[in-house]
């Protein structure tokens, strides 16, 4: 017996260790969530592993039950009991509901606490002065606009590191999905709606950003880079912004509606003030959807006409 | 305007080689199937036994011929869309986006609309009147009504295969995307017409079954008689009546938008999207349990007769039922977390999620309980529900992990998320549906099915499903998204094709589905159920002959206990031959009404979706003009006279009394 | 207790709680329930469920309703004399709906037929003021495609309407049965299913004329 109860033990457990293991395992180079590289990823971690912990406190034991009741009472097994009229028992039944309500009473205020604690739009505690950085989600395309530094860049958000960063969030199309996955906490982009986001960079890197919300036929490619870089390194960047590309007003703008996938990130040298609520107010026209007649097939949907 | 709509030959995708031949292959298929039936001369019977059959037991028998049919049609979208993911790191693939979009949409709409749904749908059928010991559901001629809607929603969504597209938005449309602006062609109105005239026929059947169990019981039946199965089916079909509307309001204000211009969910004119998530979900997670707990019953009959034992702690399985029931509709935001609702009510929501794991625990206990002190046999039914004890604890567990605001904001759309919905749908509804259709089978065919290649079939299944869905819970942790047609991040790559092999054992475990059939049909003879009573049954269904006979009871039952057939069996075999007093039975005739409702339903469907509007005027009349002639009918029902009803019930007696008779009561 | 029933609670593993259960039809030990029930009971479902429906076009109603877009508000639009008078006519056609089935009860075919042909007129004047109210916002150009709050109303107010619509095709169908079938039981079952139908469209639109009409030119 003691030799089955091992096997079953390593079978569970087996599995579950690989799972955490390799997710965990390519820490510094795969966006897993499990590697944040920031408080509010930590944080949210944190919230995951005890979930986790406190469930399988129980998961586990029921489950080795369940597999050793099964395998004791088999019809074949002469030695084991058969009570074909045991079905109630008050004692059972008293403590069959309470062991989860427990759980769940206990997990409820894991659950109220880090709602609370880890609200997307709560500013995060920091000395630093947050950094500004206004979001519009495009088909299919991100556009980060900097209204303290003036410039604008698309697929690519380049943020200081150990800077708090304030995100205003928007979509000028369809529902998008905001989620740096090694910064923690992701947060919808929806037309007419301003989302915010409070995230963190802890140290220089560059992580992978994409859209959590599927958004059409371009969606696979609406992924980016988010780069974390030291103080100075950023400010070089602004001003290698402010120094090339074209002006983000809002004829550029509307250029942006078309569907499109850009072959590499560029930037904008300045904006046009105020662009930002434009869209949210949606004061702007949306994206354009599929246009009749341009780019064959991939674009224009059968039937359509 | 043409007279066709927008219907023209660029519908064909005369282009896409694997479109194409796909259809040409269902085709070519389904007209071969056609000619057989009709060279053998089978087409009156089908007609007559069939098509227009009003038996309950005829119509679960039909709803789960499709549902089986269509979760393979499902299952051949899932082979695509892993083995597209499996060859597109960085490259693009064999399925373009625009293909690919239409495989993930079709194949979520179809497993849980057109595969799940009538299987649930089906069983419930086959099962609940011969539970409660009547001879047909409260509106016989509604419920073939029904079927015939959800097949030709089923028939829809398959013609997108051929004839234009499917929609590319997902399995729930969500706007903008599916307005007009971004989704401009027939595929969102496919989706909206098959599943809006599908769920008409499921919401006919949630209010035959209600008014079924509440008001057509066998005497002496009362609530706390009832089989447990009969109370998770009324459970989910009172959700199916509080749900299905909202999903029916909710789609029509998408139609509306997108045929007429409405500003429901639009980006102009004050339009509101979050609105329709609101809503879709609202319908959408009661939908989850409307699936999921007609599958406890059958896991809560299938474990007590495999353990020779009643059920462990019935009181508390009907209330844990009617508890997940009620909190299953105050839970539907934790769907989106990530909207930005604040604090205080993503707490509530997820506090609210985790609640009905309570309901869920105190099912899984009792299960266990009533385990302790059995006699297992493990047959395939019990095969299937030990997989699904094993397996879907673990799947609840991530789901409660979702309920948790701070970790859904890092694995919300995650392959986490599908890796979940899988886990509890494939263990919870697929391994019951399985557990189910093995269990009751022989009561509906007269012979039982082939256990070795059942065993083989769970075997593969459970691991097929082990190593398809876990990797997903890696890809989840891993940061990838769903709905990926191509990716870019190596680290991914691995685990994806992992699952790529899971799906070669899952082919297997079909492979030995479709060997079961046909073994079992073969030996037939060998396999035979004189008795009745195949798995020393415990509940009413078990005293018929199998099958029983078109009217189910010669002799309503008149009941004494919870598990009245145990107890028949328990007392003494004399007092079950004595024999009753018979009397004519009244059936109601069958009826081609819900068939040919369903004709013009399907091209009201159809010349909706292109547009066709004088096919549409001409099918909504044809309708109304078979409800008036339905209508119209003089005679609704039949008489069997007593001296039938008696030939047929002796003989069975006769049976049963001798298996009875070689069978030492337990 | 007789010893057999004695053992019998003894061995039933759930013996509390079936003490004085109803021998009644219908009701736990008594049996199916007759037709009639059985068609009212589940015909009520029905109108719950749409009961279910109505109620999410009325929230979106609300979501929407200040969502003008630039086109007018609920105050601008809405004739409170006009809505007095459809109210007048619905409530009023009920009333005789409720009359024929007096009549049906008396199993009067003249009384029952005049009964249904007074609902029937007083239907269609309610519908018909309701449409010159929808062709008189469509001339002014603010129909359902102006706003999200003409969207939401629209809806609601029309959905309503289209279940009158329906109501009276079915009034007319039911006469025409009642004519050609006389007081079958079949037909009577049909019969108190319209007159539930009727009388929920009644509550609906109480809803309609206090949360929109009402609340609406307060707004």
């Amino acid at each position: 017996m003691a030799l089955r109860w091992r096997v079953a033990w390593w079978a569970a457990v087996c599995p579950a260790a690989l799972v955490v293991g390799s997710a965990a395992g390519f820490a510094e180079t795969a966006p897993s969530v499990l590697s944040p590289a920031g408080p509010v990823g930590a944080g949210d971690r944190i919230i995951l592993f005890d979930a986790t912990a406190i469930m399988l406190a129980i998961v586990v034991p029921t489950m080795l039950a369940t597999l050793g009741f099964a395998w004791w009472f088999r019809a074949s097994n002469t030695r084991a009991t058969y009570r074909p009229n045991w079905t109630f028992s008050g004692q059972l039944e008293l403590l069959v509901w309470s062991i989860p309500t427990l759980v769940i009473f206990f997990l409820g205020g894991v659950i109220w606490i880090g709602s609370h604690q880890l609200d997307p739009f709560a500013p995060l505690s920091s000395k630093v002065k947050p950094l500004e950085v206004e979001v519009i989600a495009l088909d299919w395309k991100w556009l980060f606009i900097y209204p303290q530094q003036g410039v604008a860049s698309i697929n690519r958000l380049v943020v200081p590191a150990g800077t708090p960063l304030h995100l205003r969030i928007t979509s000028a199309t369809v529902f998008n999905d905001f989620f740096i996955p090694r910064l923690g906490s992701q947060i919808y982009a929806m037309n007419g709606m301003t989302s915010q986001l409070n995230l963190l960079a802890d140290r220089p890197g560059t992580y992978f950003g994409l859209s959590a919300h599927f958004s059409g036929d371009g969606f696979s490619d609406m992924h980016f880079d988010a780069v974390a870089e030291p103080q100075a390194q950023f400010a070089q960047w602004v001003a290698q912004a402010r120094a090339k590309g074209p002006v983000l007003d809002r004829a550029a703008y509307r250029g942006l509606l078309a569907q499109s996938r850009p072959a590499a990130p560029y930037t904008y040298r300045a904006v046009a003030s105020g662009l930002f609520d434009a869209v949210a107010a949606r004061d702007l026209p949306p994206g354009e959807g599929p246009q009749t007649g341009r780019g064959g097939v991939a674009v224009v949907p059968r039937g359509g006409t | 305007m043409s007279l066709l709509g927008k219907l023209s030959w660029d519908a064909i995708p005369f282009d896409q080689p694997i479109p194409l031949a796909a259809g040409l292959l269902v085709i070519v298929c389904v007209a071969a199937v056609l000619v057989w039936i009709v060279v053998k001369g089978y087409v009156p019977y089908l007609w007559k036994e069939w098509i227009t059959s009003v038996d309950h037991k005829r119509i679960g028998v039909m709803y789960c011929a499709l549902g089986l049919l269509m979760l393979l049609r499902g299952f051949v979208d899932a082979i695509m869309m892993r083995s597209q993911q499996a060859l597109a790191f960085d490259a693009p693939g064999y399925l373009p986006p625009e293909h690919y979009d239409q495989i993930f949409s079709a194949h979520g709409t179809i497993m849980i609309l057109f595969g799940a749904m009538p299987l649930v749908i089906g069983l419930m059928n086959f099962v609940v009147p011969l539970q409660l010991g009547v001879r047909d559901v409260a509106f016989p001629t509604l419920n073939s009504v029904s079927f015939w809607l959800t097949a030709t929603g089923a028939l829809l969504v398959n013609l997108s295969l051929v004839i234009g597209e499917f929609a590319r938005t997902g399995w729930l449309p969500f706007p903008p995307l599916s307005e007009l602006r971004y989704s401009p062609g027939v595929g969102v109105d496919y989706y909206l017409w098959a599943v809006q005239i599908s769920g008409v026929g499921t919401l006919l059947t949630g209010i035959n079954f209600v008014t079924t169990i509440l008001k057509t019981r066998a005497p002496g039946m009362t609530y706390l008689r009832m089989p447990i199965f009969c109370w998770t089916a009324l459970a989910s079909c009172l959700l199916i009546i509080a749900a299905f509307p909202v999903l029916t309001a909710t789609l029509a204000m998408l139609t509306l938008d997108r045929y007429l211009g409405f500003h429901f969910f639009t980006n102009e004119a004050g339009g509101n999207a979050m609105m329709f998530t609101n809503l879709i979900w609202a319908w959408g997670h009661p939908e989850v349990y409307i699936l999921i707990l007609p599958c406890f019953g059958i896991f809560s009959e299938v474990i007590s007769t495999f353990s020779a034992k009643p059920l462990f702690g019935y009181r508390s399985m009907v209330i844990a039922t009617l508890f997940i029931c009620l909190v299953s509709f105050c839970v539907w935001l934790h769907h989106f977390f990530t909207m930005g609702a604040g604090g205080d009510v993503n707490a509530a929501f997820g506090i609210a999620t985790s609640i009905i794991a309570v309901g869920t625990g105190v099912k899984m206990y009792n299960w266990m309980f009533t385990m302790y002190g059995g006699r297992i046999r493990f047959a395939t039914p019990m095969l299937w529900s030990m997989g699904f004890l094993i397996t879907f604890i673990t799947g609840g567990m991530t789901g409660v992990l979702l309920a948790v605001p701070p970790a859904d904001f890092l694995l919300h759309n995650s392959m986490f998320l599908v890796a979940h919905f899988h886990h509890v749908i494939v263990s919870g509804v697929v391994f019951g549906v399985f557990a189910g259709i093995v269990y009751w089978f022989p009561k509906a065919f007269g012979f039982r099915l082939h256990e070795g290649w059942g065993k083989a079939t769970f075997w593969f299944a459970l691991a097929g499903f082990y190593v398809t869905f876990v990797p997903f819970y890696v890809l989840g942790l891993l940061g990838m998204t769903r709905r990926l047609q191509h990716y870019t991040v190596p680290e991914w790559r691995p685990w994806i094709l992992i699952s790529a092999f899971g799906i070669l054992i899952l082919i297997v475990s079909i492979l030995c589905q479709v060997m079961q059939l046909v073994v079992s049909i073969k030996h037939r003879n060998e396999l035979r159920d004189e008795t009745g009573d195949p798995w020393v049954g415990r509940s009413l269904e078990w005293t018929t002959p199998s099958p029983p006979p078109v009217f189910n009871f010669a002799v309503l039952p008149d009941v004494e206990n919870t598990e009245v057939y145990v107890d028949v069996k328990q007392r003494a075999l004399a007092e079950f031959a004595r024999e009753p007093h018979y009397e004519p039975v009244e059936m109601p005739r069958n009826s081609p009404t819900g068939f040919v409702c369903a004709f013009f339903a399907t091209f009201v469907g159809f010349a909706l979706i292109w547009h066709i509007w004088w096919l549409m005027i001409a099918g909504l009349v044809g309708a109304y003009a078979t409800f008036v002639v339905f209508a119209w009918r003089d005679v609704p029902d039949y008489v069997i006279p007593a001296e039938e009803v008696a030939r047929i019930d002796r003989a069975a007696r006769a049976a049963r009394q001798g298996a009875l008779a070689s069978a030492a009561p337990p | 207790m007789s010893s057999a029933e004695a053992t019998l609670a003894a061995r039933d593993p759930y013996h509390i709680g079936h003490a004085g259960e109803s021998r009644a039809r219908g009701y736990g030990a008594g049996g199916p329930a007759s037709k009639r029930i059985v068609v009212g009971y589940g015909f009520w479902l029905f109108l719950l469920s749409d009961i279910v429906l109505f109620s999410c076009l009325f929230a979106s109603y609300a979501v929407l309703a200040g969502a003008t877009a630039g086109g007018p508000s609920s105050r601008q639009i809405f004739d409170l004399h006009r809505v007095a008078l459809e109210t007048g006519c619905l409530l009023l056609s009920s009333f005789f709906c409720g009359t024929a089935s007096i009549a049906v009860a008396r199993r009067s075919r003249l009384w029952t037929q005049a009964a249904l042909v007074v609902t029937g007129l007083l239907g269609l004047a309610f519908l018909s003021l309701e449409i010159t109210e929808f062709a008189s916002l469509f001339a002014k150009g603010d129909g359902p495609t102006r706003s999200a709050f003409l969207t939401g109303f629209f809806t609601l107010v029309g959905c309503h309407g289209l279940h009158v619509s329906v109501g009276l095709l079915w009034l007319g169908t039911m006469m025409a049965q009642l004519y050609a079938k006389g007081f079958r039981a079949d037909i009577r079952r049909r019969f108190l299913c319209f007159t539930m139908f009727w009388h929920f469209l009644d509550i609906i639109w109480v809803a309609i004329f206090s949360l929109v009409y009402l609340v609406g030119t307060k707004l």
